[in-house]
């Protein structure tokens, strides 16, 4: 059975051309001998396999990328459909609302349904990097999560949810051409 | 359903009905077990009897319990009522699992509800199988299709279907389930479709559907085939995973450029030189058409045809090798004609191409003027570039990110206080001086070429730099004058963004004053040229008259024709101006790659390579390697652009050039961005800015557009040359046309038409509308805002009410283990709750009457103003942690990060 068999009438997004790339891609993140088409579409790949792959290597989300999209019990290996749902969410033509609830679900760190301050800061943790000298300073950073609950939280609460992250977003000029991955 | 956060109505719907049926399930199916019996008792009476007329069978069923009809308005009822039970206790059940694993994960408060429902829907599958069967049990017997009401049940169930079908992919649920929904929906809009139809047409809509069917299937296959066309795909996602979306958008801004272009090109070429080369004269039949005698001995040099002249001059990529025969071939093709309306529909192209793309771009941002509002958001949550899959980018990133967040922090700081404003005036004035001295004299500099270019063209034996003197001008000024402008700015201590806007815009102003400038002094040499056409005229005619009427030849004979290459001819301004534009094109495109060689890759091998044996890191310290000038390099498109649509009327082979340009140049910067270049110190998006080039590239074709527009409509076209010489304006071969070739009233409705008194209104017509179209757009913008504070009115009351609630219970909690005397504070303070609460409501008079159940008791009510926020969608699984169930955690947590406001 080919891949195509399988996978003609998924409701995902991606073109037949990308779709057999993208088994193409899951295949060799396999262990060489379960690289049948039955075994693969059962198969889960961990984590770490995920992770070195050189799109999501540079990625500072990419272990909360893999967490969201990942659907076993233990939430550390993806099956190839969620692959697939990865690959789709990122991809050009997923609409700019399921970009953005899944970057909701992305930067929520501590999974709770809202960004709270834990959740931000992280979040600019994650987007200045390791190193010591692009950290942030605390008052820094206080004055930064300051702002940006002033500018978002529209209902005051202290926390950021999703109708008030997608708001944000939609508004973004460069959301959804950022928010892509390509294989 | 709390756990759906994308639901639709439609779908809301269908769930609920499932459950519904679901609950009411087991009794149903006694019932109408029973009815079935029934059905066949009935039958085996009286089958054969109702089996002959439909009507008796209804009428007859009506009086019956178990008929189809009253079943189902009766489950209808049914459902509706346990509907509202079984949801409402749902719903706080699940109310109860988010509170008591409060921090509990997504999945985990998804998954449940999910199995809940996937049960019902099976179960409705039964049901609905049975229910069809009953129904079709009596009605096979009775020959009848299925009731009225079970059609519209059954017809909105397969909508619904259909729509959540078509809307699968915009939900955001994992692959799994994104299955079996779909598989469900199909199987069931396949299942019951045919059954819409009635006996004949029953088919026909079969048939209708699998149409509609291989038609999406079509479709979606064309999508696909037609992205597998896009070209350059691939090399573009590999620079975008190398230096981020911002210099590949640069490569998609070329690409874009390069079917614009395709499409001029095919206009051109469809419509006029291959017409000309197939169906006109030849070369060598007519003087326009040969290479005049005095040049011939040259005209195959490489030198000469290197500069357009020659043989190349008088051929079909320049306008003066066209006649004005007024059809040619045997098609009877109106050349002239053709050439005009194509050089306004390459404008027109052009034009509609840039706005259109434009309005596009507008349209994935809704609006622009809010933008401000959420600087430090954006920074925060749209910053990152998930495409980047280089780690040396990404540390790029993070140090760009990094600098953003300190600069907006310190911007947001020291907002307030500006310290010597005099000096920084002053420091900027100097500045925007020294910019402009520049510029006028950038302007005068090629202003005194052009004309120095004038009089050696009137010599002879120039060398080559003279000849090519303009074109070295122009591009050493472009490239030497924007850096001058970026040391300069330096002095302006601007923000980067702003002195990014300001350099863009001197650099464009460079670019524009060179371009009319050029353009003046080019418009000097054709107003010579013109003065000089009279005596040119004469003397064409009186060589021609001399050479028919010369002596010592024999009278009987008639003289065979002068050669076309010993006539004299005039300068035929058009096609020097089209040399003109051509040369500038190549040069553009000569210094442009030379400037890559030797600025980006020579300096990268110099890098590269030298690095093992140098004093210091070259790598990291002085030359290094060169970054991609992104805004640069789309300026210089975008005027090479300018260039194009100025020349192609002159040059119809310009557009040509342009292409190979634009081909080479894509392939060739392709490769030099990987090879040489390093990704941004600092990485800026260019989506941003995205719609800031379109106008930059519409304003360059508005004013691409003028001089081409004054040409045409007032300069006279040359006597001896092009498809429209012995005209006296170039849009009269419209009017000849109107008055040869279309019948006599067409011509009056088109002088109708062009009558002032019919443009004027309409443009006045076309002013108002967008005045109103913009008060409109204003007053949207003007109630959004009230809208936005308004909710936050509510919410600040809301939030108020709540928390001094929660400090209540909090004193009352503590009242029980102290055992304190705060009886008399605590009653105050639910006191000043109730009012607080009440207060609130009299604030919110409309909401109380879009809800009824608003005003109920005061632990109701939070929640039920939440519900009815306009904007906010109702709590689902984020947003509001549910404060009056559990006031505790969220009332403490909050008074404990902010303070209540005070009212």
């Amino acid at each position: 059975m080919a891949p195509g068999t399988v996978l003609n009438g998924c409701p995902h997004i991606l073109l037949p051309s990308s779709r057999g790339r993208a088994h193409k891609r899951f295949c060799e993140l396999l262990p060489p001998n379960h690289r049948s088409v039955e075994e693969s579409l059962q198969a889960r790949v961990p984590f770490q396999q995920i992770l070195s792959l050189p799109e999501l290597k540079a990625n500072p989300f990419k272990e909360r990328i893999c967490g969201v999209f990942s659907t076993s019990p233990t939430r550390d290996s993806l099956s190839f459909e969620d692959f697939l749902d990865l690959l789709s969410v990122f991809s050009d033509t997923a609409t700019p609302d399921v970009k953005s609830h899944y970057a909701f679900r992305i930067f929520d760190f501590d999974d709770d349904g809202t960004l709270n301050r834990e959740d931000l800061s992280q979040l600019v943790n994650c987007l200045t990097g390791e190193g010591e000298d692009t950290r942030l300073s605390a008052s820094e950073m206080k004055q930064l999560i300051d702002n940006i609950l002033e500018e978002s939280d529209i209902d005051r609460d202290g926390t950021i949810n999703l109708s008030e992250f997608q708001h944000v977003i939609s508004r973004s000029p460069d959301f959804v051409s950022s928010f892509k991955i390509v294989l | 359903m709390a756990h759906k956060p994308e639901l639709g109505a439609p779908q809301m719907a269908a769930r609920t009905s499932v459950a519904c049926s679901q609950l009411q399930f087991p009794g149903d199916r006694s019932r109408r077990k029973t009815s079935k019996k029934q059905t066949s008792k009935a039958e085996g009476t009286s089958g054969r009897h109702r089996a002959q007329s439909g009507q008796k069978e209804e009428a007859g069923g009506n009086l019956r319990p178990g008929s189809p009809r009253r079943k189902q308005s009766e489950r209808r009822r049914r459902q509706e009522e346990l509907g509202e039970q079984k949801r409402s206790p749902a719903g706080r059940n699940l109310e109860g699992r988010r509170k008591r694993d409060g921090k509990a994960s997504f999945r985990g408060q998804r998954v449940p509800p999910e199995k809940e429902k996937e049960v019902p829907k099976e179960e409705t599958w039964k049901q609905l199988k049975k229910h069809r069967s009953t129904s079709l049990a009596s009605s096979a017997s009775g020959g009848e299709s299925l009731s009225e009401e079970e059609l519209t049940w059954i017809l909105e169930q397969v909508e619904e279907k259909k729509k959540l079908i078509a809307t699968m992919r915009n939900k955001p649920w994992p692959m799994a389930k994104k299955l079996t929904e779909l598989r469900e929906a199909q199987a069931f809009v396949e299942k019951y479709e045919g059954a819409l139809g009635k006996g004949k047409g029953k088919r026909l809509y079969a048939y209708r559907m699998l149409m509609a069917k291989k038609w999406v299937k079509f479709k979606r296959d064309f999508g696909n085939f037609k992205t597998q066309c896009i070209p350059w795909e691939m090399k573009i996602k590999d620079i975008e995973s190398h230096f981020g979306s911002s210099v590949a958008s640069y490569f998609i801004f070329l690409r874009w450029m390069y079917g614009v272009n395709l499409v001029l090109f095919g206009l051109i070429f469809g419509l006029i030189i291959i017409p000309e080369v197939l169906m006109g004269m030849p070369y060598g039949s007519i003087p326009r058409k040969t290479v005049p005698r005095a040049e011939e001995e040259k005209a195959m040099d490489f030198s000469v045809l290197w500069d357009f002249e020659g043989y190349i001059k008088y051929s079909a990529l320049f306008y003066g090798y066209y006649n004005n025969q007024r059809t040619i071939g045997w098609l009877r093709y109106r050349l002239p004609m053709a050439y005009f309306m194509v050089g306004v529909s390459v404008f027109g192209y052009s034009l509609m191409i840039v706005i259109r793309s434009m309005a596009s771009n507008t349209q994935g941002s809704t609006s622009e003027g809010e933008n401000d509002n959420f600087t430090f958001s954006f920074k925060m949550f749209t910053s990152w570039d998930y495409l980047i899959g280089n780690s040396e980018t990404a540390d790029n990133k993070y140090a760009s990110i990094t600098t953003s967040f300190k600069e907006s922090i310190v911007d947001e700081q020291e907002s307030n206080k500006e310290e010597n404003i005099h000096l920084t005036r002053f420091l900027r004035v100097l500045a925007n001086f020294l910019i402009i001295c520049c510029l006028c004299g950038s302007g005068y500099l090629i202003y005194f070429v052009v004309k120095r270019s004038q009089e050696f063209s009137k010599m002879q034996n120039v060398s080559w730099y003279e000849r090519n003197e303009v074109e070295i001008v122009m591009s050493l000024l472009g490239m030497f004058c924007p850096p001058l402008f970026e040391t300069i700015a330096a002095l302006e201590n601007y923000h980067p963004r702003i002195g990014l806007k300001w350099q863009l815009g001197r650099i464009f102003a460079l670019f524009l004053g060179n371009l009319y400038t050029f353009l003046l002094a080019l418009m000097d040499d054709v107003h010579l040229k013109l003065s000089n056409e009279d005596t040119v005229k004469n003397i064409t005619h009186w060589t021609l008259f001399n050479y028919y009427n010369s002596s010592g030849w024999n009278e009987s004979v008639p003289r065979p024709p002068l050669h076309p290459a010993d006539v004299p001819r005039g300068s035929c301004w058009e096609t020097a101006v089209g040399i003109e534009f051509m040369r500038l094109t190549v040069s553009d495109m000569l210094v442009t790659y030379i400037t890559i060689l030797l600025g980006d890759f020579l300096r990268a091998c110099f890098v590269r390579f030298m690095n093992y044996c140098w004093c210091w890191d070259l790598e990291a310290g002085f030359p290094s390697y060169a970054e991609f000038d992104i805004s640069g390099n789309v300026l210089g498109l975008i005027f090479n652009q300018g260039m194009i649509w100025m020349g192609s009327f002159y040059a119809p082979g310009l557009v040509g050039v342009n292409v190979l340009r634009l081909l080479t140049s894509m392939y060739f910067q392709c490769w030099a961005v990987m090879s040489s270049n390093v990704p941004h110190e600092r990485v800026f998006k260019a989506s941003r800015s995205n719609n800031f080039y379109m106008g930059l590239l519409l304003l360059v074709l508005f004013l691409s557009l003028l001089p081409v527009a004054y040409t045409i409509m007032s300069l006279p076209p040359s006597f001896d040359c092009g498809p429209f010489s012995g005209k006296n304006r170039m849009y009269d071969v419209i009017q000849e046309t109107i008055e040869n070739d279309f019948p006599t009233f067409l011509g009056k409705i088109f002088a109708f038409l062009a009558n002032p008194g019919l443009i004027i209104p309409a443009i006045l017509l076309m002013f108002l509308a967008i005045y109103y179209l913009n008060s409109v757009s204003k007053s949207l913008a003007r109630a959004n805002a009230q809208l936005r504070k308004k909710i936050q009115a509510l919410r600040e009351v809301e939030k108020s009410h709540k928390s001094v609630k929660g400090s209540a219970m909090v004193k009352d909690s503590g009242y029980t283990l102290k055992g304190s005397s705060k009886n008399a504070t605590q009653f105050q303070l639910t006191k000043e709750g109730t009012t607080l609460h009440s207060s609130s409501q009299s604030q919110t008079p409309d909401q109380k009457a879009q809800g009824p159940g608003t005003s109920s008791s005061a632990g109701r009510t939070s929640l039920s103003t939440t519900k009815h926020i306009p904007v906010s969608p109702p709590p689902r699984d984020s947003g509001q942690p549910l404060p009056q169930t559990h006031p505790w955690r969220s009332a403490s947590g909050k008074s404990a990060r902010r303070p209540p406001p005070d009212n």
